[in-house]
């Protein structure tokens, strides 16, 4: 064969690949498409008609009426007041739960004691434990605190789950961190906490990344839990959601529904657009080198 | 009492005794070159001295103040790692002066400080950069800097050459030794390479297997080894090692080997083999001792000629290493660069017997 005849089928073999993706993106694209369509119709568009049409009057009103005026339960208050519970739940939940995963890296890679891969193992297993075996102990724990249906109660319950997860990440990364440089510091006169802040936590910024976004997405996505445990002003998004589209009253306001489920899902898609290649680059440094 | 003291220290992890009984003392000024194969506990006795890690059993003093337990930023110690071990977020500027900053000494302090040792290793230009930026050897500057710094008692310097090719280590190398001539401060430096050990050191200890093998100066590692293992180690190409068998007489010693042919070719040794006659030792000859005839060192007093048959030549430009057969082992001569040999040909050789050592083949100590 020619170079010219090869670097033609190169050419006819890329095209089938970008074929191939794009209608993969498209199908990808599809369920989301549909919702964001949907929710700019009026309800009758919806009942009446096609929802693979596009809209024949666009409106903004289903946004509207899902953030602050669609009945969630028993009173009409929208998705609002719900989706400020979740910001109040998640952001606290994946600080404390990074912090905590930072320091149990650093002191399991870098302070090494007898017993260390126990605890390890012991932390990782937590990591496997299926929600539901723990709903009713955590209930009960919840309850001796006082924290039993308050977003703080929440917060404690994904915080204390996501230390497994927020371990592992940390300690695999650290792992690869060279002790050398945890040695030169003990020499120059550094203590425990001033050798994490000013040597480790600098080089930290993939790991970090990942622990974000791989516990905002599961703490602010989660429902067992919210279901569980909270009251009805500390209902986190996700529940709202629940409760909003299974409304007894009423006709089934689909596209009030569909936007209502696009701002619960919002805060994540955001996270991984801004966010997303330092997820993939932070999981590839942590386990090539670890 | 020496200015560091290794007293009777040991190391072990659980039943395992990495470090048996080491004792080194070492006076101010000096450099201590730790030098044996991985393994032989020469970075484990290094991170016990800067307190990296415990003392199993003994006792590290330096200035006479016991160091068991105190923590390695109060030794007055400063080290440089083999990987450098430079904060990777930090400039130069501040690698150099964190450890200043830990120990609380004031901002104006640091930075005069900085500027001496940037001006002394001729780093000025690079302050502002980070690490990354940075090559082999600036890196390597820089480590040396940020020990500099801070004055101490005591230099621990953990294979530091090790990463640098070959041409750059040997720059560095003459500019440690001179940095030691110039501040005369107390070096302990660990490595595995026997020329650094030889070049760098005012003393060095030949370590195996968790033990001091020999401790004294490069001449004396050299030329008087205390067994087969330091005699071994030291030396490039390393020294050939033959069977032989030992006459004593009233005219002196004689050693008896073979030629490539099988003939017996009598070597005279010198010291005290009584009680040796008739018995198999093992007979050390360093390359430099086979060499052409024209070679040999004319104020030698035993040099026996042979004639054998060169089986390789390595012309390395300065000299030519050739290979030939004695005692049925290969064994290395170093012959001038313009010898005439040529592989393949029998070749008129001379040994000088001045230097050689003969061994014990049992204990591998040394005889005589």
């Amino acid at each position: 064969m020619t170079v010219e005849g090869a670097s033609r089928t190169g050419h006819a073999a890329r095209a089938l690949i970008y074929l191939v993706l794009l209608l993969f993106a498209l199908f990808y694209l599809l369920p989301f498409g549909i919702m964001v369509i949907n929710s700019l119709k009026p309800l009758s568009e919806i009942t009446g008609g096609n929802m693979m049409a596009l809209p024949r009057t666009w409106t903004l009103e289903p946004w509207r009426a899902a953030w602050s005026t669609a009945q969630i339960g028993v009173s009409p208050t929208g998705l609002a007041p719900y989706f400020w519970n979740s910001i109040k739940m998640a952001v606290p939940a994946v600080a404390l739960s990074t912090i905590f995963g930072a320091v149990n890296g650093y002191v399991l890679t870098k302070w090494r004691f007898r017993g260390d891969t126990l605890i390890f193992g012991l932390m990782l297993f937590s990591c496997f434990i299926p929600f539901q075996i723990v709903l009713i102990p955590m209930a009960r724990s919840l309850g001796i605190l006082g924290l039993a249906g308050t977003t703080p109660g929440l917060v404690l319950v994904h915080f204390v789950y996501g230390i497994g997860f927020t371990t592992l990440y940390f300690r695999n990364y650290y792992a690869a961190f060279p002790t050398e440089l945890v040695r030169a510091a003990m020499i120059d006169g550094a203590g425990f906490f001033r050798i994490f802040w000013r040597i480790l936590l600098p080089s930290s910024g993939p790991i970090i990344a990942v622990s974000v976004i791989w516990q905002i997405t599961n703490i602010w996505n989660d429902f067992l839990f919210g279901t569980s445990f909270a009251d009805f002003d500390s209902q986190p998004v996700t529940v709202a959601l629940n409760n909003l589209v299974n409304s007894s009253t009423g006709v089934k306001e689909y596209n009030v529904h569909f936007a209502g489920a696009i701002y619960a899902a919002l805060p994540t898609l955001l996270v991984y657009v801004v966010a997303g290649r330092y997820f993939v680059r932070g999981l590839m440094s942590g386990s090539v080198k670890g | 009492m020496g200015f560091l003291s290794i007293d009777n220290v040991t190391k072990s992890y659980g039943a395992v005794r990495v470090l048996h009984g080491v004792d080194i003392e070492v006076e101010e000024g000096e450099f201590l070159v730790l030098v044996g194969p991985s393994g032989c506990g020469k970075s484990t006795l290094l991170n016990m001295i800067a307190g990296l890690e415990e003392i199993s059993s003994g006792e590290i003093r330096i200035r006479d103040r016991v160091m068991n337990g105190v923590h390695p930023s109060r030794r007055n110690i400063a080290m440089v790692f083999q990987s450098y071990a430079l904060y990777p977020n930090m400039s130069v500027a501040k690698n150099i002066t964190f450890g200043l900053e830990m120990h609380g000494t004031p901002k104006d302090q640091r930075e005069a400080a900085l500027a001496r040792v940037a001006g002394m290793l001729q780093i000025e230009n690079l302050l502002d950069r980070k690490p990354a930026a940075l090559s082999g050897g600036q890196r390597q500057r820089v480590a040396m800097g940020r020990a500099l710094v801070r004055d101490p008692d005591v230099f621990l310097f953990d294979e530091p050459l090790s990463n640098l090719d070959a041409k750059l280590r040997v720059d560095m190398r003459t500019e440690i030794k001179k940095l030691h001539a110039r501040l005369g401060t107390t070096i302990v430096y660990v490595t595995h390479d026997q020329i650094e050990a030889m070049t760098l050191s005012t003393r060095i200890a030949v370590m195996s297997g968790g033990h001091i093998q020999q401790l004294g100066t490069p001449r004396q590692i050299y030329d008087d080894p205390a067994n087969i293992f330091v005699a071994a180690f030291m030396g490039s190409p390393s020294m050939n090692l033959l069977p032989a068998r030992l006459h004593v007489s009233g005219q002196g010693a004689v050693a008896e080997i073979a030629d490539a042919e099988g003939a017996p070719l009598r070597l005279p040794v010198r010291g005290n083999f009584a009680g040796w006659d008739g018995r198999a030792v093992v007979l050390g000859i360093r390359p430099e001792a086979l060499t052409d005839p024209g070679g040999a060192d004319r104020a030698a007093r035993d040099v026996v000629a042979l004639r054998n048959r060169i089986d390789v030549t390595e012309p390395a430009g300065a000299d030519t290493f050739v290979t030939t057969t004695l005692a049925g082992r290969d064994v290395i001569g170093r012959l001038r660069a313009d010898a005439e040999v040529r592989a393949g040909q029998i070749a008129d050789l001379a040994v000088n017997m001045d230097k050689a050592v003969l061994f014990d083949p049992e204990t591998e100590l040394r005889i005589g």
